[in-house]
């Protein structure tokens, strides 16, 4: 029996031709699409900074009183011994990017502070190619609509700050070979 | 077929003891011309007499999606909405992926088959990352699509996913002996699956392994079948058709991104209209290296791959 059989469509396909002049369907028009509207101070839809858990805000602790104010580079080993830092040259070290004064904010090399929410300005420093690329939609993902809102991601979403590398994955499972497919006459290529 | 919703064996051609509810609904004379021509009976008269999609009057299209819905309601036991949004004026959709960043974790593989229902068992998908040789760039000889490692990317290798590029010139719809497959004006290439035939030209004709065949009834439990569908899309197919990429018509001609779009964890998958000067999709066309996969069989892709470092 022929490949054909549950599908044949002989006759049809033989009616059809009949009708094979007859001019398309007119098609409904289109609803309008949604329109973009952003709510940081720029228009950008970005999701919350990826904090961990009960960090935020730092001056729950970084108040000037209960923890004093101590500008040293030094190894950290009362707090925060987790952060592995490795970003950049080995002099980096924590008040490159946060605030010492003010704890809840970050500061640019020009001084101005800056929120957390925000944080794609501080990396643009250094990440200018990579900054444009985001700003254009090209580095990072987007999502929602692509002919209205879209929500992006902030830099620190993807890449750890303190250690930016982009971490390997597991890959989900391959693709079965066509012989081991069962029931089928084949494979589906 | 270990499926127990079609228990035959897998040498049988056809599923000619199915005789249920549908073909009783038959009138006996096109049940008989049906049966002639099919060897079986497993499609409802109206089906059987359904029109090419692009000549249904509106109406018609109507009761074709109302049947449809009422077969899927029986079928998985749920509300499957089947919509047939046409395209969007002014737009052409391109897409571009990063092969800079790609690290073939396969999310995009699976966030289709989900979103597109596609058959699990025996298994399709759309979408086929190849693992390839940093050093040979890209050849398709040492291209390697059953990676498995604990973790990816590996070194000194690259990936490329490969799915319908939906080419401007597209050599599956020039061979298609029944106007079954098209191209659509917003660059989509769509299958009517109630046309198709099962010939599988397309298949043979197309350059990138992009079509599917249902070969086995395609199988997608209940919970998992996603119930908004466009007619050209991601409805469920019956076997015996040919399927692939849409680029998600259900959801881009709503104005959403793709589904693999939206999974990727390393944002390799651009998507936009090509026609907005302000559109992503322009700006890496405009700005990135760009190639064509087999840009030399001028079958003119709106998929673009692209090096965004
Ligand atoms: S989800 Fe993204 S990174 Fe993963 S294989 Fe697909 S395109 Fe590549
Ligand atoms: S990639 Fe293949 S299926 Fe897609 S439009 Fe081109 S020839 Fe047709």
């Amino acid at each position: 029996m022929s490949p054909l059989t549950t599908r044949s469509r002989s006759l049809a396909w033989g009616l059809s031709l009949l009708l094979a002049l007859a001019p398309a369907a007119l098609r409904a028009q289109a609803p309008p699409p949604p329109s973009a509207d952003g709510s940081t101070p720029e228009g950008i839809q970005v999701p919350k900074p990826p904090f961990s858990e009960g960090i935020f805000p730092c001056t729950n602790c970084h108040d000037g009183k209960t923890v004093k104010l101590n500008t040293q580079r030094r190894q950290l080993k009362d707090m925060h011994e987790d952060i592995v830092l490795k970003h950049g040259p080995a002099s980096r070290w924590c008040l490159d990017c946060h605030d010492a004064k003010d704890r809840d904010k970050l500061h640019l090399v020009s001084g101005e502070k800056i929120d957390f929410t925000v944080s794609y300005r501080l990396c643009g420093q250094c990440h200018g190619d990579k900054y444009r690329d985001w700003r254009v939609g090209v580095h990072g993902k987007r999502t929602g609509y692509w002919n209205g809102q879209k929500q992006y991601l902030l830099c620190v979403n993807c890449h750890n700050p303190h250690s930016p590398h982009f971490r390997p994955l597991k890959p989900l499972p391959p693709p079965t070979p066509p012989q081991l497919i069962q029931g089928t006459k084949g494979g589906s290529r | 077929m270990t499926d127990e919703l079609n228990p035959r064996g897998p040498h049988e051609p056809c599923d000619c003891e199915g005789e249920g509810s549908r073909r009783l609904f038959l009138g006996t004379a096109v049940a008989a011309v049906a049966g002639a021509l099919t060897g079986c009976g497993k499609i409802s008269r109206e089906e059987f007499l359904q029109h090419n999609f692009r000549e249904l009057s509106k109406d018609e299209v109507n009761s074709v999606i109302a049947r449809l819905e009422q077969e899927y309601r029986e079928k998985y036991g749920k509300e499957v909405h089947v919509g047939n949004e046409p395209p969007l004026p002014g737009v052409i959709f391109g897409y571009a992926l990063d092969l800079s960043r790609c690290v073939g974790c396969r999310r995009c593989v699976y966030a289709c088959v989900k979103e597109n229902n596609q058959s699990r068992d025996p298994q399709i998908q759309w979408i086929r990352v190849l693992q390839m040789d940093k050093e040979d760039g890209v050849d398709l000889q040492h291209a390697n699509q059953y990676y498995n490692p604990e973790e990816v990317p590996e070194e000194g290798h690259f990936y490329m996913p490969v799915q319908c590029q939906q080419c401007s010139n597209p050599p599956c719809v020039k061979v298609c002996p029944v106007g079954a497959t098209w191209r659509e004006k917003d660059g989509i290439v769509v299958v009517d699956y109630n046309w198709c035939i099962g010939c599988r030209y397309c298949m043979a004709a197309c350059p990138y392994g992009a079509r599917h065949f249902n070969w086995g009834e395609p199988h997608v439990p209940s919970a998992d079948v996603n119930p908004e569908t466009h007619y050209l899309g991601n409805r469920p197919r019956p076997k015996g058709v040919v399927e692939k990429c849409t680029f998600c018509i259900q959801r881009t001609r709503k104005g959403r991104y793709p589904a693999c779009v939206e999974i990727c964890p390393t944002g390799s998958r651009k998507f936009g209209n090509l026609l907005d000067p302000k559109s992503e999709i322009r700006y890496i066309l405009e700005n990135k290296r760009v190639f064509k996969f087999k840009e030399d069989l001028n079958t003119k892709p709106n998929f673009f791959y692209f090096y965004g470092v």
